[in-house]
């Protein structure tokens, strides 16, 4: 009986079940996978485990799994995907704290590159668009920066940890083919480099921005963004501070013609 | 210079809902109130509305245009969501989701309540504010109306209160999290006292004593 028991043990497997697509535009297809289970398993060594073996639950000998992922450590936000229905890093989904069978899927909002590669380019034009840098190039000596208060640096700090994983952006409701909303982390963005005491110098710019077509207004509050975000940015506070910003910059524009 | 008019309608849409159509939706729970003070006091309450000058011309420009903006701009905004409750079963996410149904309640109601009680008037050559308290109070004194009425009422006070909450995010008045908390609660307790004015003045309205009244009255 104790050696059944330990043969069990042995074969232990984790359920997953796969929302694959071989490319961008073949159709999504789902597929189950049995690996052995070893401790610790997160999601990223379980793929692993299928490109060592990349035999699916019918026996079938098939492509192994596709994914993108960096630094393994929840700070580069390349192995976003929806993991048990919720957006998330791969790496940091630990497979003892999942409930089997684990559904994993790419984050749908993104075009899908294959499997659970997506584009996540739009979030970078978003960027661009809403000029989330300070513009300090040049040759000449610009002299010392601004001083800053420690306040205002511990506030930056946490709108800084955005890590452009496209996490709150699979979560907003207002975020999908039907509306051209660039998302919350843009408005995070924003709101960082305008508190920026260098930063505030193109701070008309921003905000002229952001309030562009499917910018800030586009938001909902639904507040799932700050629910879902792995790094707890204030996003939601960065919303309503750049709507502030928003009302102020719109009288005084109306008021300077 | 990038294009704002997106910017510019969604904050006029926030905007009218407050101003003009929310506060219209206080002073009509105010009046119709008057109507649990007995006929009397809903008849005085009514002339003296109707004794506004310029009355037509406030409700066009006043009223409707500016409610006919909120309710089709906001159909505009209800079907470019893609709802996710069944993944995010959050407090918030929840409103957002019943702010855009009782949007569109709300909007039902309004058409059939306008055509009911104020096309209607529009047939009559010399309204009285009598004859508009017999006609509310013999639409009121059907149980199933007065039930719908009252299924109404509430979905309209709803999306009042949580457009109130999401109003003062929007224009950035609440901020941080302890704002909107706060506000969260100043808005629960003003549903349900909202609501209770607006119940009771159905029930007033629905009691077959206050149609006697109206008839006494004339």
């Amino acid at each position: 009986m104790s050696e059944q028991t330990a043969v069990v043990e042995q074969q232990k497997t984790v359920h997953l079940i796969f929302t694959r697509q071989d490319g961008p535009d073949s159709k999504p297809y789902k597929e189950e996978f049995h690996v052995p289970y070893r401790k610790n398993m997160n999601i990223i060594s379980a793929m692993m485990e299928i490109q060592r073996n990349p035999v699916n639950s019918k026996g079938e000998t098939v492509a192994p799994i596709q994914w993108e992922s960096n630094c393994l450590e929840e700070v580069c936000g390349a192995c976003s995907m929806v993991i048990n229905g919720k957006p998330r890093q791969a790496c940091t989904a630990l497979v003892d704290k999942l409930q089997q069978p684990i559904r994993i899927g790419p984050m749908n909002t993104f075009p899908v590159v294959r499997d659970l590669v997506v584009n996540r380019g739009r979030m970078f034009d978003a960027l661009k668009k809403v000029k989330a840098w300070i513009p300090v190039d040049g040759t000449h000596d610009l002299g010392p920066a601004p001083r800053q208060s420690a306040i205002e640096q511990q506030w930056r700090y946490e709108l800084s940890k955005c890590m452009t994983c496209g996490v709150c952006l699979e979560a907003c409701p207002n975020v999908n083919d039907n509306s051209a909303f660039i998302g919350p982390f843009a408005v995070g963005q924003v709101t960082l480099f305008n508190a920026h005491p260098t930063g505030a110098l193109n701070k008309e710019e921003r905000t002229d921005a952001l309030i562009s077509d499917g910018g800030l207004q586009q938001c909902g509050n639904s507040q799932n963004c700050v629910q879902a975000c792995p790094k707890g940015i204030p996003l939601t506070t960065a919303i309503a501070t750049m709507n502030r910003e928003a009302t102020k910059h719109m009288f005084k524009k109306w008021l300077s013609f | 210079m990038s294009n704002q008019t997106d910017f510019l309608n969604r904050r006029l849409h926030s905007l009218l809902g407050v101003i003009p159509v929310g506060f219209f939706l206080l002073e009509h729970f105010y009046t119709n109130y008057h109507a649990t003070q007995g006929a009397d006091a809903f008849v005085e309450a009514v002339n003296f509305l109707w004794a506004i000058p310029l009355l037509p011309v406030l409700e066009i420009f006043f009223i409707f245009i500016p409610l006919m903006y909120h309710a089709f701009y906001g159909l505009y905004i209800v079907f470019r969501a893609k709802n996710n409750v069944s993944q995010f079963g959050t407090f918030r996410n929840y409103m957002f989701v019943i702010q855009r149904i009782t949007g569109v309640i709300t909007l039902i109601f309004i058409i059939w309540h306008v055509w009911q009680t104020r096309i209607q008037l529009l047939f009559d050559s010399t309204p009285t504010a009598h004859e508009l308290a017999m006609d509310t109070a013999s639409i009121l004194s059907n149980d199933v109306t007065a039930i719908l009425y009252g299924i109404a009422v509430i979905s309209t006070v709803f999306h009042f209160c949580n457009g109130m909450w999401s109003f003062l995010v929007s224009w950035g008045i609440t901020i941080g999290p302890r704002a909107q908390l706060v506000s969260t609660w100043v808005w629960i307790v003003a549903f349900v006292v909202i609501s209770y004015f607006g119940i009771s003045s159905i029930l007033a309205f629905n009691d077959p004593n206050f149609a006697i009244n109206v008839t006494a009255l004339q």
